[in-house]
Protein backbone atom coordinates (compact mmCIF):
# COMPACT_ATOMS: atom_id res chain seq x y z
CA UNK A 1 0.00 0.00 0.00
CA UNK A 2 1.43 3.72 -1.27
CA UNK A 3 1.89 6.22 1.74
CA UNK A 4 -0.80 8.01 -0.30
CA UNK A 5 -3.48 5.90 -0.40
CA UNK A 6 -2.75 4.86 3.57
CA UNK A 7 -3.45 8.48 4.25
CA UNK A 8 -6.40 8.69 2.27
CA UNK A 9 -7.91 5.31 3.94
CA UNK A 10 -6.53 7.18 7.37
CA UNK A 11 -8.74 10.38 6.31
CA UNK A 12 -11.86 8.86 5.29
CA UNK A 13 -11.74 6.90 8.71
CA UNK A 14 -11.33 9.91 10.32
CA UNK A 15 -14.48 11.46 8.48
CA UNK A 16 -16.53 8.47 9.54
CA UNK A 17 -15.24 8.65 13.06
CA UNK A 18 -16.11 12.64 13.02
CA UNK A 19 -19.91 11.36 11.98
CA UNK A 20 -19.73 9.10 14.62
CA UNK A 21 -18.77 11.34 17.24
CA UNK A 22 -20.90 13.79 16.67
CA UNK A 23 -24.58 11.34 16.08
CA UNK A 24 -23.75 9.63 19.50
CA UNK A 25 -22.31 12.09 21.73
CA UNK A 26 -24.87 14.25 23.37
CA UNK A 27 -22.80 16.52 25.64
CA UNK A 28 -21.64 19.82 23.45
CA UNK A 29 -18.53 20.51 25.06
CA UNK A 30 -17.77 16.38 24.77
CA UNK A 31 -18.78 16.23 21.03
CA UNK A 32 -16.38 19.31 19.91
CA UNK A 33 -13.59 18.37 21.96
CA UNK A 34 -13.85 15.02 19.79
CA UNK A 35 -14.30 16.22 16.72
CA UNK A 36 -10.96 18.06 17.51
CA UNK A 37 -9.57 14.82 18.77
CA UNK A 38 -10.10 13.69 14.95
CA UNK A 39 -9.13 16.63 12.81
CA UNK A 40 -5.91 16.05 15.10
CA UNK A 41 -5.52 12.41 14.25
CA UNK A 42 -6.33 12.67 11.03
CA UNK A 43 -3.20 14.58 10.10
CA UNK A 44 -1.08 14.41 13.07
CA UNK A 45 -1.20 17.39 14.08
CA UNK A 46 -0.25 18.40 17.91
CA UNK A 47 -1.78 21.89 18.46
CA UNK A 48 -5.18 22.60 17.94
CA UNK A 49 -8.47 24.33 18.89
CA UNK A 50 -12.53 24.48 17.88
CA UNK A 51 -13.90 28.26 18.81
CA UNK A 52 -17.32 29.24 18.56
CA UNK A 53 -18.51 33.00 18.01
CA UNK A 54 -20.26 34.60 20.73
CA UNK A 55 -21.96 37.21 19.61
CA UNK A 56 -23.40 38.56 22.52
CA UNK A 57 -19.77 39.45 23.97
CA UNK A 58 -18.01 39.92 20.36
CA UNK A 59 -15.76 37.35 21.28
CA UNK A 60 -14.38 33.90 20.14
CA UNK A 61 -15.06 31.59 22.68
CA UNK A 62 -12.92 28.17 22.60
CA UNK A 63 -14.86 25.08 23.26
CA UNK A 64 -11.91 22.85 23.08
CA UNK A 65 -8.52 23.39 22.74
CA UNK A 66 -4.89 21.86 22.97
CA UNK A 67 -1.33 23.51 22.70
CA UNK A 68 -3.59 27.05 23.24
CA UNK A 69 -3.84 26.52 27.04
CA UNK A 70 -4.11 30.02 27.82
CA UNK A 71 -6.88 30.82 25.20
CA UNK A 72 -10.15 30.81 26.72
CA UNK A 73 -11.74 33.56 25.44
CA UNK A 74 -10.08 36.27 22.73
CA UNK A 75 -12.22 38.99 22.63
CA UNK A 76 -12.13 40.52 18.56
CA UNK A 77 -11.99 44.28 17.33
CA UNK A 78 -15.33 45.36 15.97
CA UNK A 79 -14.24 45.09 12.49
CA UNK A 80 -13.46 41.98 12.82
CA UNK A 81 -17.21 41.26 13.80
CA UNK A 82 -18.97 38.20 11.78
CA UNK A 83 -22.01 39.89 10.25
CA UNK A 84 -25.57 38.01 11.39
CA UNK A 85 -27.52 38.54 8.78
CA UNK A 86 -29.47 35.72 9.29
CA UNK A 87 -29.21 34.57 5.34
CA UNK A 88 -25.39 34.36 5.38
CA UNK A 89 -23.47 35.09 2.38
CA UNK A 90 -20.99 37.34 4.14
CA UNK A 91 -19.03 34.30 5.36
CA UNK A 92 -16.08 34.69 2.96
CA UNK A 93 -15.36 38.22 4.04
CA UNK A 94 -16.30 37.43 7.77
CA UNK A 95 -13.56 34.85 7.66
CA UNK A 96 -10.83 36.85 6.28
CA UNK A 97 -10.88 39.34 9.42
CA UNK A 98 -11.28 37.03 11.88
CA UNK A 99 -8.36 34.89 10.29
CA UNK A 100 -6.36 37.68 10.31
CA UNK A 101 -6.65 39.02 13.53
CA UNK A 102 -6.47 35.53 14.71
CA UNK A 103 -2.92 35.30 13.10
CA UNK A 104 -1.81 38.50 14.68
CA UNK A 105 -2.96 37.48 18.52
CA UNK A 106 -2.04 33.95 18.44
CA UNK A 107 1.11 32.40 17.81
CA UNK A 108 1.25 29.61 16.34
CA UNK A 109 -1.46 29.23 14.40
CA UNK A 110 -0.75 27.52 10.75
CA UNK A 111 -4.56 26.59 9.56
CA UNK A 112 -7.31 28.11 10.00
CA UNK A 113 -10.85 26.42 8.78
CA UNK A 114 -13.69 28.47 8.92
CA UNK A 115 -16.96 26.61 10.73
CA UNK A 116 -19.95 28.20 8.49
CA UNK A 117 -23.42 27.21 8.76
CA UNK A 118 -26.08 28.30 6.05
CA UNK A 119 -23.57 30.61 4.90
CA UNK A 120 -22.83 32.30 8.31
CA UNK A 121 -19.43 31.88 9.64
CA UNK A 122 -20.08 30.53 13.60
CA UNK A 123 -16.81 29.37 14.61
CA UNK A 124 -12.99 28.63 13.55
CA UNK A 125 -10.68 25.49 13.85
CA UNK A 126 -7.23 26.59 14.55
CA UNK A 127 -4.63 24.34 13.58
CA UNK A 128 -1.25 24.37 15.04
CA UNK A 129 2.56 22.20 14.13
CA UNK A 130 2.04 18.99 12.69
CA UNK A 131 3.50 16.37 14.54
CA UNK A 132 5.91 15.82 11.48
CA UNK A 133 7.29 19.04 11.86
CA UNK A 134 6.32 19.59 8.22
CA UNK A 135 4.13 22.19 6.13
CA UNK A 136 0.32 21.52 5.66
CA UNK A 137 -0.58 20.29 1.98
CA UNK A 138 -2.72 21.52 0.11
CA UNK A 139 -4.77 18.20 0.36
CA UNK A 140 -4.25 18.32 3.99
CA UNK A 141 -5.68 21.93 4.02
CA UNK A 142 -8.96 20.78 1.92
CA UNK A 143 -9.23 17.78 4.51
CA UNK A 144 -9.59 20.36 7.53
CA UNK A 145 -12.29 22.43 5.50
CA UNK A 146 -13.75 19.33 5.01
CA UNK A 147 -13.79 17.98 8.69
CA UNK A 148 -14.43 21.92 9.49
CA UNK A 149 -17.82 21.32 7.27
CA UNK A 150 -18.86 18.66 9.64
CA UNK A 151 -17.78 19.94 12.62
CA UNK A 152 -20.28 23.24 11.74
CA UNK A 153 -22.93 21.33 11.14
CA UNK A 154 -22.84 18.89 14.65
CA UNK A 155 -22.29 22.38 16.31
CA UNK A 156 -25.05 24.19 14.91
CA UNK A 157 -27.16 20.80 15.51
CA UNK A 158 -26.43 20.19 18.94
CA UNK A 159 -27.32 24.10 19.38
CA UNK A 160 -30.18 23.52 18.18
CA UNK A 161 -31.28 20.46 20.15
CA UNK A 162 -30.41 22.02 22.94
CA UNK A 163 -32.12 24.93 22.22
CA UNK A 164 -35.04 22.81 22.20
CA UNK A 165 -34.52 20.91 25.21
CA UNK A 166 -34.68 23.96 26.67
CA UNK A 167 -37.63 25.38 25.38
CA UNK A 168 -39.40 22.15 26.38
CA UNK A 169 -38.14 22.37 29.72
CA UNK A 170 -39.30 25.98 29.61
CA UNK A 171 -42.77 24.54 28.76
CA UNK A 172 -42.47 21.76 31.59
CA UNK A 173 -41.99 24.71 34.32
CA UNK A 174 -44.51 26.51 33.01
CA UNK A 175 -47.00 23.47 33.22
CA UNK A 176 -46.30 23.04 36.37
CA UNK A 177 -46.87 26.38 37.67
CA UNK A 178 -49.95 25.99 35.82
CA UNK A 179 -50.58 23.15 37.53
CA UNK A 180 -49.38 24.65 40.95
CA UNK A 181 -51.67 27.55 40.79
CA UNK A 182 -54.74 25.65 39.53
CA UNK A 183 -53.63 23.70 42.83
CA UNK A 184 -53.90 26.55 44.78
CA UNK A 185 -57.22 27.85 43.53
CA UNK A 186 -58.98 24.32 44.29
CA UNK A 187 -57.23 24.48 47.81
CA UNK A 188 -59.20 27.92 48.19
CA UNK A 189 -61.78 26.65 46.31
CA UNK A 190 -61.69 23.64 49.71
CA UNK A 191 -61.72 26.11 52.00
CA UNK A 192 -64.73 27.84 50.77
CA UNK A 193 -66.94 24.90 50.75
CA UNK A 194 -66.33 23.90 53.98
CA UNK A 195 -66.30 27.56 55.04
CA UNK A 196 -70.17 27.11 54.03
CA UNK A 197 -70.41 24.09 56.58
CA UNK A 198 -69.07 25.29 59.93
CA UNK A 199 -69.00 21.99 61.29
CA UNK A 200 -67.01 20.43 58.88
CA UNK A 201 -63.83 22.34 58.58
CA UNK A 202 -61.01 20.95 56.55
CA UNK A 203 -63.28 18.25 55.47
CA UNK A 204 -62.33 18.81 51.82
CA UNK A 205 -59.29 18.91 52.13
CA UNK A 206 -59.11 15.77 54.37
CA UNK A 207 -61.22 14.04 51.88
CA UNK A 208 -58.55 14.92 49.26
CA UNK A 209 -55.37 13.45 51.59
CA UNK A 210 -57.94 10.42 52.36
CA UNK A 211 -58.57 9.36 48.62
CA UNK A 212 -54.53 10.18 47.79
CA UNK A 213 -53.74 7.69 50.65
CA UNK A 214 -56.41 4.87 49.28
CA UNK A 215 -55.21 5.81 45.44
CA UNK A 216 -51.45 5.02 46.43
CA UNK A 217 -52.45 1.96 48.05
CA UNK A 218 -53.91 0.53 45.23
CA UNK A 219 -51.15 1.15 43.62
CA UNK A 220 -52.28 4.32 41.21
CA UNK A 221 -50.04 6.32 39.27
CA UNK A 222 -48.43 9.49 40.64
CA UNK A 223 -50.55 11.63 37.96
CA UNK A 224 -53.89 9.60 39.04
CA UNK A 225 -52.93 9.88 42.53
CA UNK A 226 -52.85 13.86 42.00
CA UNK A 227 -55.86 13.98 40.15
CA UNK A 228 -58.39 12.03 42.90
CA UNK A 229 -56.62 14.46 45.30
CA UNK A 230 -58.43 16.95 43.57
CA UNK A 231 -61.22 15.04 43.06
CA UNK A 232 -61.21 14.68 47.18
CA UNK A 233 -60.61 18.70 47.48
CA UNK A 234 -63.78 19.43 45.29
CA UNK A 235 -66.19 16.50 45.72
CA UNK A 236 -68.65 18.63 47.80
CA UNK A 237 -68.11 21.66 45.84
CA UNK A 238 -72.08 21.48 45.02
CA UNK A 239 -72.64 22.43 48.53
CA UNK A 240 -71.75 26.13 47.29
CA UNK A 241 -75.30 26.12 45.87
CA UNK A 242 -77.36 24.14 49.00
CA UNK A 243 -79.04 26.33 51.26
CA UNK A 244 -76.44 27.30 54.24
CA UNK A 245 -79.42 26.46 57.02
CA UNK A 246 -79.96 23.15 55.49
CA UNK A 247 -76.16 22.73 55.59
CA UNK A 248 -75.63 23.69 58.95
CA UNK A 249 -78.53 22.34 60.81
CA UNK A 250 -77.88 21.60 64.00
CA UNK A 251 -80.26 18.52 63.97
CA UNK A 252 -80.69 15.31 61.86
CA UNK A 253 -82.33 17.20 58.38
CA UNK A 254 -85.95 16.30 57.22
CA UNK A 255 -87.02 14.68 54.03
CA UNK A 256 -87.78 18.08 51.75
CA UNK A 257 -84.30 19.13 53.31
CA UNK A 258 -82.62 16.10 52.35
CA UNK A 259 -83.57 16.47 48.92
CA UNK A 260 -82.55 20.01 48.54
CA UNK A 261 -78.85 18.55 50.20
CA UNK A 262 -78.87 15.68 47.98
CA UNK A 263 -78.60 17.80 44.91
CA UNK A 264 -75.12 18.56 45.71
CA UNK A 265 -73.86 15.89 43.71
CA UNK A 266 -75.51 17.18 40.47
CA UNK A 267 -74.57 20.43 40.81
CA UNK A 268 -71.35 19.96 41.70
CA UNK A 269 -70.53 18.19 38.56
CA UNK A 270 -72.52 20.86 36.45
CA UNK A 271 -70.09 23.44 38.07
CA UNK A 272 -67.05 21.52 37.74
CA UNK A 273 -67.66 20.25 33.86
CA UNK A 274 -66.67 23.45 31.73
CA UNK A 275 -63.70 23.74 33.66
CA UNK A 276 -60.48 22.13 31.54
CA UNK A 277 -58.87 20.12 34.83
CA UNK A 278 -55.08 19.01 34.26
CA UNK A 279 -56.55 15.76 34.97
CA UNK A 280 -59.87 13.69 33.33
CA UNK A 281 -62.74 12.61 35.66
CA UNK A 282 -62.65 14.84 38.56
CA UNK A 283 -66.00 16.36 37.78
CA UNK A 284 -67.34 12.49 37.83
CA UNK A 285 -65.76 11.77 40.82
CA UNK A 286 -68.11 15.04 42.06
CA UNK A 287 -71.37 13.30 41.08
CA UNK A 288 -70.80 9.65 41.81
CA UNK A 289 -69.43 10.14 45.49
CA UNK A 290 -72.84 9.50 47.04
CA UNK A 291 -73.30 6.32 44.95
CA UNK A 292 -72.92 2.74 46.43
CA UNK A 293 -71.79 -0.16 45.14
CA UNK A 294 -75.61 -1.71 45.92
CA UNK A 295 -76.69 0.58 44.01
CA UNK A 296 -78.66 2.31 46.61
CA UNK A 297 -76.71 5.30 46.32
CA UNK A 298 -77.58 8.67 44.81
CA UNK A 299 -77.97 10.56 42.46
CA UNK A 300 -78.19 7.78 39.81
CA UNK A 301 -78.59 4.51 41.94
CA UNK A 302 -75.48 3.19 39.99
CA UNK A 303 -74.39 -0.58 40.74
CA UNK A 304 -70.41 -1.20 41.89
CA UNK A 305 -69.06 -1.77 37.89
CA UNK A 306 -70.86 1.83 36.60
CA UNK A 307 -69.40 3.76 39.61
CA UNK A 308 -66.08 5.23 38.27
CA UNK A 309 -62.78 4.26 40.63
CA UNK A 310 -62.39 7.56 41.52
CA UNK A 311 -65.77 7.98 43.12
CA UNK A 312 -65.89 4.85 45.09
CA UNK A 313 -62.20 6.41 46.60
CA UNK A 314 -63.80 9.79 47.37
CA UNK A 315 -67.03 8.03 48.18
CA UNK A 316 -65.18 6.20 51.46
CA UNK A 317 -62.64 9.19 51.77
CA UNK A 318 -65.99 11.29 52.85
CA UNK A 319 -67.55 8.71 54.59
CA UNK A 320 -64.81 7.45 56.63
CA UNK A 321 -64.13 11.35 57.70
CA UNK A 322 -67.04 11.76 58.10
CA UNK A 323 -67.30 8.78 60.50
CA UNK A 324 -64.17 10.16 62.49
CA UNK A 325 -65.11 13.79 63.36
CA UNK A 326 -67.37 15.24 65.45
CA UNK A 327 -70.73 16.38 64.11
CA UNK A 328 -73.37 19.10 65.67
CA UNK A 329 -75.57 16.00 66.51
CA UNK A 330 -73.39 13.43 67.15
CA UNK A 331 -69.74 12.84 68.55
CA UNK A 332 -67.64 10.54 66.22
CA UNK A 333 -67.75 6.93 66.50
CA UNK A 334 -64.62 4.88 68.14
CA UNK A 335 -62.11 3.17 65.77
CA UNK A 336 -63.79 0.09 66.75
CA UNK A 337 -67.31 1.17 65.86
CA UNK A 338 -65.54 2.38 62.53
CA UNK A 339 -64.01 -1.16 61.82
CA UNK A 340 -67.61 -2.77 62.48
CA UNK A 341 -69.06 -0.15 60.07
CA UNK A 342 -66.50 -1.53 57.15
CA UNK A 343 -67.04 -4.77 57.82
CA UNK A 344 -71.15 -4.42 57.54
CA UNK A 345 -70.76 -2.18 54.63
CA UNK A 346 -67.63 -3.77 52.76
CA UNK A 347 -69.26 -4.56 49.43
CA UNK A 348 -72.70 -3.13 50.25
CA UNK A 349 -72.14 1.49 50.67
CA UNK A 350 -68.18 0.51 49.70
CA UNK A 351 -66.11 -1.15 47.64
CA UNK A 352 -64.60 -3.86 48.96
CA UNK A 353 -60.87 -3.11 47.62
CA UNK A 354 -61.31 0.18 48.42
CA UNK A 355 -61.83 -0.56 52.33
CA UNK A 356 -59.26 -3.00 51.69
CA UNK A 357 -56.85 -0.15 50.68
CA UNK A 358 -57.75 2.00 53.38
CA UNK A 359 -57.30 -0.46 56.70
CA UNK A 360 -53.85 -1.95 54.91
CA UNK A 361 -52.67 1.88 54.76
CA UNK A 362 -54.08 2.40 57.91
CA UNK A 363 -52.27 -0.20 59.75
CA UNK A 364 -49.52 0.67 57.74
CA UNK A 365 -49.35 3.85 59.49
CA UNK A 366 -50.53 2.44 63.44
CA UNK A 367 -47.37 0.15 63.17
CA UNK A 368 -44.77 2.97 61.60
CA UNK A 369 -44.10 1.35 58.81
CA UNK A 370 -44.93 4.17 56.23
CA UNK A 371 -44.31 8.16 57.29
CA UNK A 372 -45.31 10.44 57.37
CA UNK A 373 -48.54 9.13 59.59
CA UNK A 374 -51.01 11.61 57.43
CA UNK A 375 -54.12 9.69 58.20
CA UNK A 376 -52.79 9.06 62.20
CA UNK A 377 -52.09 12.74 62.02
CA UNK A 378 -55.39 13.71 60.97
CA UNK A 379 -57.37 11.07 63.05
CA UNK A 380 -55.42 12.52 66.45
CA UNK A 381 -52.66 10.20 67.29
CA UNK A 382 -54.74 8.45 70.06
CA UNK A 383 -57.28 6.96 67.96
CA UNK A 384 -56.20 4.24 66.94
CA UNK A 385 -55.37 2.45 69.92
CA UNK A 386 -52.87 -0.56 70.31
CA UNK A 387 -55.85 -2.97 71.48
CA UNK A 388 -58.04 -2.37 68.57
CA UNK A 389 -55.48 -3.46 65.68
CA UNK A 390 -56.36 -7.39 66.18
CA UNK A 391 -59.79 -6.21 64.82
CA UNK A 392 -58.38 -4.40 61.91
CA UNK A 393 -55.96 -6.92 60.89
CA UNK A 394 -58.43 -9.76 61.14
CA UNK A 395 -60.77 -7.08 59.24
CA UNK A 396 -58.09 -7.19 56.12
CA UNK A 397 -57.60 -10.70 56.17
CA UNK A 398 -62.00 -11.57 56.10
CA UNK A 399 -62.28 -9.06 52.85
CA UNK A 400 -59.33 -10.75 51.02
CA UNK A 401 -60.49 -14.02 51.86
CA UNK A 402 -64.06 -12.75 50.88
CA UNK A 403 -65.75 -13.76 54.01
CA UNK A 404 -66.49 -10.55 55.67
CA UNK A 405 -70.22 -9.96 54.80
CA UNK A 406 -70.99 -13.29 56.20
CA UNK A 407 -68.95 -12.60 59.23
CA UNK B 1 -7.67 -9.66 22.66
CA UNK B 2 -6.88 -6.62 25.35
CA UNK B 3 -4.81 -6.90 28.00
CA UNK B 4 -5.35 -5.24 31.36
CA UNK B 5 -4.02 -2.25 31.60
CA UNK B 6 -1.77 -2.85 33.83
CA UNK B 7 2.23 -2.46 34.41
CA UNK B 8 4.31 -5.24 34.16
CA UNK B 9 5.77 -6.83 37.31
CA UNK B 10 9.33 -5.25 35.86
CA UNK B 11 7.84 -1.67 35.83
CA UNK B 12 6.35 -2.47 39.57
CA UNK B 13 9.87 -2.94 40.20
CA UNK B 14 10.88 0.45 38.75
CA UNK B 15 8.69 3.17 39.98
CA UNK B 16 10.53 5.49 37.39
CA UNK B 17 9.66 2.99 33.95
CA UNK B 18 6.17 2.29 33.66
CA UNK B 19 4.63 -0.08 30.90
CA UNK B 20 1.39 0.40 29.66
CA UNK B 21 -0.46 -2.31 26.70
CA UNK B 22 -2.39 -0.39 24.08
CA UNK B 23 -5.35 -2.69 23.72
CA UNK B 24 -6.76 -4.23 19.83
CA UNK B 25 -8.49 -1.21 18.74
CA UNK B 26 -7.18 2.23 20.03
CA UNK B 27 -10.14 4.43 19.62
CA UNK B 28 -11.72 7.01 21.94
CA UNK B 29 -12.55 4.49 24.49
CA UNK B 30 -9.39 2.41 24.68
CA UNK B 31 -7.20 5.82 24.09
CA UNK B 32 -8.74 7.27 27.60
CA UNK B 33 -7.83 4.61 29.23
CA UNK B 34 -3.98 4.36 28.07
CA UNK B 35 -4.03 8.47 28.71
CA UNK B 36 -5.35 7.61 32.07
CA UNK B 37 -2.71 5.27 32.68
CA UNK B 38 0.20 6.98 31.79
CA UNK B 39 -1.22 10.31 33.27
CA UNK B 40 -1.36 8.57 36.65
CA UNK B 41 1.97 6.98 35.99
CA UNK B 42 3.58 10.09 35.62
CA UNK B 43 1.62 11.90 38.81
CA UNK B 44 3.62 8.78 40.91
CA UNK B 45 7.03 10.25 39.56
CA UNK B 46 7.66 7.82 36.25
CA UNK B 47 9.87 9.34 33.89
CA UNK B 48 9.60 6.81 31.47
CA UNK B 49 6.55 5.41 29.74
CA UNK B 50 6.33 2.20 27.64
CA UNK B 51 3.47 1.90 25.55
CA UNK B 52 2.95 -1.72 23.98
CA UNK B 53 1.32 -2.50 20.98
CA UNK B 54 1.69 -5.83 20.65
CA UNK B 55 -2.29 -6.48 20.19
CA UNK B 56 -3.22 -3.64 18.34
CA UNK B 57 -4.46 -4.21 15.01
CA UNK B 58 -5.83 -0.30 14.37
CA UNK B 59 -5.27 2.96 15.82
CA UNK B 60 -7.98 5.61 14.45
CA UNK B 61 -7.78 9.14 14.40
CA UNK B 62 -9.09 9.67 17.69
CA UNK B 63 -6.39 7.04 18.68
CA UNK B 64 -3.78 8.95 17.09
CA UNK B 65 -4.94 12.55 18.65
CA UNK B 66 -4.99 10.98 22.48
CA UNK B 67 -1.32 9.14 22.11
CA UNK B 68 -0.40 12.71 20.65
CA UNK B 69 -1.25 14.10 23.69
CA UNK B 70 0.33 11.72 26.16
CA UNK B 71 3.45 12.32 24.48
CA UNK B 72 3.03 16.28 24.66
CA UNK B 73 2.13 16.00 28.67
CA UNK B 74 5.48 13.45 29.01
CA UNK B 75 7.39 16.49 27.28
CA UNK B 76 6.11 18.83 29.44
CA UNK B 77 6.57 16.70 32.94
CA UNK B 78 10.38 15.69 31.28
CA UNK B 79 9.25 12.16 31.17
CA UNK B 80 9.95 10.23 27.64
CA UNK B 81 7.70 7.78 25.81
CA UNK B 82 8.58 4.71 23.71
CA UNK B 83 6.69 2.93 21.35
CA UNK B 84 7.23 -1.21 21.79
CA UNK B 85 5.97 -4.09 19.35
CA UNK B 86 4.29 -1.84 16.58
CA UNK B 87 2.80 -3.78 13.96
CA UNK B 88 4.35 -2.48 10.38
CA UNK B 89 0.95 -1.62 8.99
CA UNK B 90 0.77 0.90 12.88
CA UNK B 91 4.30 1.60 12.27
CA UNK B 92 3.84 3.09 8.79
CA UNK B 93 0.94 5.08 9.89
CA UNK B 94 2.22 6.46 13.04
CA UNK B 95 5.38 7.11 10.48
CA UNK B 96 3.23 9.28 7.99
CA UNK B 97 1.72 11.59 11.24
CA UNK B 98 5.18 11.93 12.50
CA UNK B 99 4.40 10.21 15.49
CA UNK B 100 7.90 8.03 15.20
CA UNK B 101 9.16 11.38 15.42
CA UNK B 102 8.57 12.26 19.20
CA UNK B 103 8.93 8.43 20.23
CA UNK B 104 11.72 6.19 21.21
CA UNK B 105 10.76 3.33 19.08
CA UNK B 106 11.96 -0.47 20.22
CA UNK B 107 11.01 -4.25 19.00
CA UNK B 108 10.73 -5.27 23.25
CA UNK B 109 9.58 -3.94 26.35
CA UNK B 110 13.13 -5.21 27.69
CA UNK B 111 15.35 -3.70 25.27
CA UNK B 112 13.05 0.02 25.28
CA UNK B 113 13.22 -0.28 29.66
CA UNK B 114 17.08 -0.49 29.04
CA UNK B 115 17.27 2.80 27.05
CA UNK B 116 14.55 4.34 29.11
CA UNK B 117 16.19 3.39 32.54
CA UNK B 118 19.56 5.21 31.11
CA UNK B 119 17.44 8.06 30.31
CA UNK B 120 15.49 8.26 33.69
CA UNK B 121 18.37 7.33 35.79
CA UNK B 122 20.08 10.82 34.79
CA UNK B 123 19.19 14.18 36.88
CA UNK B 124 17.32 16.17 34.52
CA UNK B 125 15.84 13.89 31.54
CA UNK B 126 17.68 14.75 27.57
FE1 LIG C 1 -71.02 15.03 49.69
Amino acid sequence: MSDSTRMVLHAFAALADLGEEIAETSDFEEMVRSALHVVLGAMGIRRGAVAEFDRERGALHFVAARGYDDARALDLSPKSQPTANGNGGHAAQDFARVERELREKLSGVEVVTPLVVRGELVGVILLGGKASGEQFTQEEKELARALGRHVAVGMHNHRLLREVERRAEENRNLYESLKGSYKDTVRAFAAAIDCKDKYTQGHSERVGKYSEIIAREMGWKDDEVEAIAIGGYLHDVGKLVVDRDIINAPYRIDAKQSSELNRHPAAGYEILRPITHPFADIPLMARYHHERPDGRGYPEGLTEEQIPPGARIVSLADSFDAMTTDRPYRRRRTFEEVVADFRRNAGRQFSTNVVLALCRALLKEARGETRPRHMIRMLGKDYVEEQTLPALVQLIADLESGSAATV
Amino acid sequence: MSEPLAAAPKAELCELVAVVYAGDYVNKLSGQRIERECLTRMERGCRALVINFRDTELVNSIGVSILLGVIDEAERRGARVAFTNVSLHTLKLFELLGLTRLVLLADSDESALATLEEFSAQPNGH
